[in-house]
């Protein structure tokens, strides 16, 4: 049977996290669907019809959808589950949103979080902050899932020839309304989508020198920015800048942790990162514990002297 | 306005536990157990509310083994009413703790449920979304700030590109995150206070209840560990390692 994934997406343009959770359904079946919910979607649903190894795009259009409220959207999944063996989502702040509230309807399980599809039943996630690996096996009849984006490279995102397919909302109750929403505005890429990663922690002391110092290293590197949750706390940087087990869990290529000690749950957002750079006064700082590269040294000497060195 | 909250006992959030040799899980026997983070700034938002006025009652549950009821305790002592438990040793999944949680739920007609986003031993995060669905109420995931006037919940949401605010109808169920409150220190006589309140035990059968696991957990492992990383003398050999070595900038 096929598998059914739920993009992610601003009506406009489709979050590359889609990509990933497509990688993660063509290992659970070779026939995979995307649906796009949404008001006036039509932008990322030919966005998504281009995915490779794609087969079909279902769009379902309502100004209920808009904002990718949990009540209509489960709706809609609902709607059109019937048929598919598997459902995935990203485990994104969106879809892990959502996905519960479509597995309880249908009174099954749901895998958060997978890394790994070991067959088309069982799949591995991490548990305990990622302190321990479960092989857990599913023997229910739909698999509801949550795909961990760092586990599974990303599909291309084009050269695909999916078809697009219309279908009518299903009515909603209507019981929960968007109000708002405050997005922190960046030229910087995105968090969960860089190659590099500069992060800072409470070392840094404030927010001034976290713009002051973090900033202009990311720039130099073209870095995405992060921190841990003991400097979001502090107030230096919004709760989106977070990494760890309760934030974003990230992989670059690179990751600075600039004074950051390294608790278990900062370590669980960022240690499967292929380089991973740590500068910290303290050489018994956690950090160093996964670092590729330790330097122990005063990061307000170190990371101006590491931008100048970068220029 | 009745406010009911659920709790987890979990493994410290200090402790770094250990894979069992014979890779059926972890080992937890002897590591200290407490209140699930998220559960505790959930109570905490709970108590808030009723201290000022607006909630007239908060009832704090749990599911699990006897020795859950300490959590329920710290629960009480941060300022509950009082406690249920729903008491197995059976293997607890999500959906069996949601189905769970909407039977009390029924029963003590709870105007709002407030439950931690996630629970930091399976980090599932999905009880909350699951009860929600099972009750056909609206949800808030990943709060960071409550405010409850007529009869609507607004709610800040914790999103990815930043913060989100939605307005839901009550009942609801609003799960926490980090930012919604600090919980406050329980001080001792507020332990004694809360040894007196009511802690009512049943079973999952009295509720009528399916609680069996629809996973299996073939086998628990060990993540790949990171091989030992050098620690350089200076920002030049830093940079030097980077562009040569791990040729990553």
């Amino acid at each position: 049977m096929a598998a059914l994934v739920i993009a992610e997406h601003d009506n406009q343009s489709l979050k590359v996290a889609t990509l990933n959770a497509v990688a993660a359904a063509l290992q659970c079946s070779p026939e995979v669907d995307i649906l796009v919910a949404g008001s006036g979607a039509d932008a990322a649903t030919g966005v998504a019809a281009q995915i490779a190894g794609v087969r079909k795009v279902i769009q379902i259009d309502a100004p209920a959808l808009a904002d990718q409220l949990a009540e209509p959207l489960a709706v809609q999944i609902l709607s059109i589950a019937r048929g598919y063996s598997h459902l995935l989502a990203p485990a994104t702040a969106s879809g892990k949103n959502v996905m519960p509230r479509v597995a309880a309807q249908l009174d099954v399980a749901q895998l958060s979080d997978i890394t790994k599809v070991v067959s088309a039943d069982t799949f591995e996630r991490p548990i305990y902050a990622g302190n321990a690996i479960a092989t857990v096996q599913s023997g229910d009849p739909v698999k509801v899932i949550t795909v961990r984006t760092t586990g599974f490279d990303p599909v291309a995102a084009t050269g695909g020839t999916a078809v697009i397919e219309k279908q009518a909302a299903a009515e909603s109750a209507g019981k929960s309304a968007f109000v708002g929403r405050e997005l922190t505005k960046s030229d910087r890429p995105e968090l969960t989508a860089a190659k590099i990663i500069v992060s800072g922690g409470r070392g840094l002391g404030s927010g001034e020198k976290y713009q002051e110092l973090i900033a202009p290293l990311a720039d130099q590197l073209g870095a995405a920015l992060g921190a841990s949750r003991a400097a979001v706390d502090a107030g230096y940087v919004s709760n989106d800048y977070q990494v760890g087990q309760t934030g974003k869990i990230v992989a670059p290529q690179l990751y600075v942790a600039v004074g950051i000690s390294g608790a278990i749950q900062h370590l669980a957002g960022m240690k499967d990162s292929k380089v991973i750079v740590a500068i910290n006064k303290d050489p018994e700082a956690p950090i160093f514990s996964v670092a590729d590269y330790g330097l122990v040294a005063d990061l307000f000497t170190a990371v101006p002297e590491l931008t100048k060195a970068l220029g | 306005m009745k406010i009911l909250v659920a709790v987890k006992r979990v493994v410290d959030y200090n402790v770094k536990v250990c894979v069992k040799s014979d890779n059926t899980g972890v080992d937890i026997a002897n590591v200290k157990m407490s209140m699930n983070p998220f559960d505790e700034i959930a109570v905490e938002e709970a108590v808030r509310l009723k201290e000022a006025g607006i909630a007239t009652e908060v009832v704090v549950v749990t599911a699990g083994v006897t020795q859950c009821q300490e959590t329920l305790r710290t629960a009480l002592a941060i300022g509950a009413d009082r406690a249920i438990l729903v008491e197995t040793d059976a293997e607890l999944q999500p959906l069996a703790v949601a189905k769970i949680l909407k039977a009390l739920s029924d029963k003590e007609n709870a105007q709002m449920i407030i439950l931690g986003k996630q629970a930091i031993d399976d980090d599932s995060n999905q009880t909350g979304q699951m009860l929600a669905s099972l009750l056909d109420i609206p949800q808030a995931t990943f709060a960071s700030k409550v405010v409850i006037a007529d009869g609507k919940a607004t709610v800040t949401r914790e999103v990815d590109g930043g913060l989100e605010t939605i307005a839901l109808s009550l009942p609801a169920v609003i799960t926490t995150d980090l930012r919604l409150n600090e919980p406050r220190y329980v001080t001792l006589p507020n332990i004694m206070k809360a040894k007196k309140k009511t802690l009512e035990i049943v079973k999952p059968d009295e509720l009528g209840v399916d609680i069996a696991p629809r996973l299996k957990t073939l086998k628990v492992e060990e993540p790949p560990k990171r091989s030992a990383g050098v620690m350089v003398a200076d920002v030049a050999a830093l940079v030097e390692k980077l562009k040569n070595e791990a040729k990553v900038i």
